[in-house]
């Protein structure tokens, strides 16, 4: 029962990939964007990563896509960006990148193929989480603080100018 | 309810498929904020892989590493949206093609 929800969990999850990265219209892509991220979370729930799983929703599905929608919102690409969008993924593009990946993929599941281990089904709680996390890894957390810090100064200062340059206009 | 329990094989070679489609959305797509989404879907992988092996041995390193993947995924798609937007400003295109060089 519990392996069935895995494996549809996973078909779900690579469909809506696949659906996102080959749509026109960016909001439909990020509509399917978001139930793969949905799909992917129910997968680490079952994996007993259930405070990974709240946190892909939260952030993941929430925050970044958000973020998607806003700038879509923002640039206003209408019909004319679909049918660009449509003359960009026609034909003979996909030859090459399809060709790679599939490579890649079918180097990947060569290499992957006699990992001896199972998954447990083990919950390993927040608490364990947040324990070793302020502890051997606090170092990391100060690494992502200052990470984040110079994501939030970098987006203000690109964006700023966007913001200013608006106003001289009017 | 009992416990997942299925090959480790199997959920990595669900984040290797997830990985090869970002890959090739990234070569394939033109569009900005399309190469910016191939990149979530490669990053989201790389945790899918992470949290799954930390599953396996019982450990909460995956997850630990979980969390610096989102917060990495988070800058960079504040930066990456902020550029999006100054692209689409210069250049009145999102084409990636467009904006290859340094100073427009």
């Amino acid at each position: 029962m519990i392996q069935a929800l895995f494996y549809g969990a996973a078909v779900i999850s690579l469909a809506a990939t696949v659906a996102a990265l080959t749509r026109t219209n960016a909001a439909h892509a990020l509509i399917y964007m978001i139930l793969s991220l949905l799909a992917v979370a129910v997968i680490f729930f079952l994996l007993g990563a259930p405070f990974a799983a709240a946190l892909e929703v939260v952030i993941y599905a929430g925050a970044i896509m958000v973020l998607f929608v806003f700038v879509i919102m923002m640039l206003n690409l209408g019909e004319e960006g679909r049918t660009r969008e449509r003359a960009w993924l026609g034909g003979r593009n996909w030859i090459a990148p399809g060709i790679i990946a599939a490579l890649l993929l079918l180097e990947l599941v060569l290499a992957l193929s006699h990992v001896p281990a199972t998954t447990r089904g083990v919950m390993v709680a927040p608490k364990q989480v947040g324990l070793t996390l302020f502890g051997p890894y606090v170092l990391a957390v100060e690494i992502a603080s200052m990470l984040l810090l110079a994501g939030l100064v970098g987006a203000y200062h690109i964006g700023r100018r966007f913001i200013v340059r608006r106003r001289e206009q009017h | 309810m009992d416990g997942l329990q299925v090959p480790l094989d199997h959920v990595l070679f669900l984040a290797a498929a997830l990985f090869s489609c970002g890959m090739m959305g990234l070569m394939l797509r033109r569009n900005i904020i399309f190469m910016l989404m191939s990149l979530e879907v490669m990053l989201n992988s790389a945790a899918l892989a992470f949290v799954a092996a930390g599953a396996a041995w019982g450990q909460a390193d995956g997850q630990i590493i979980f969390l610096l993947i989102l917060s990495v995924a988070a800058a960079e798609v504040a930066i990456g949206l902020s550029l999006v937007l100054q692209i689409q400003r210069r250049f009145r295109t999102l084409d990636m093609d467009q904006a290859n060089r340094l100073r427009g």
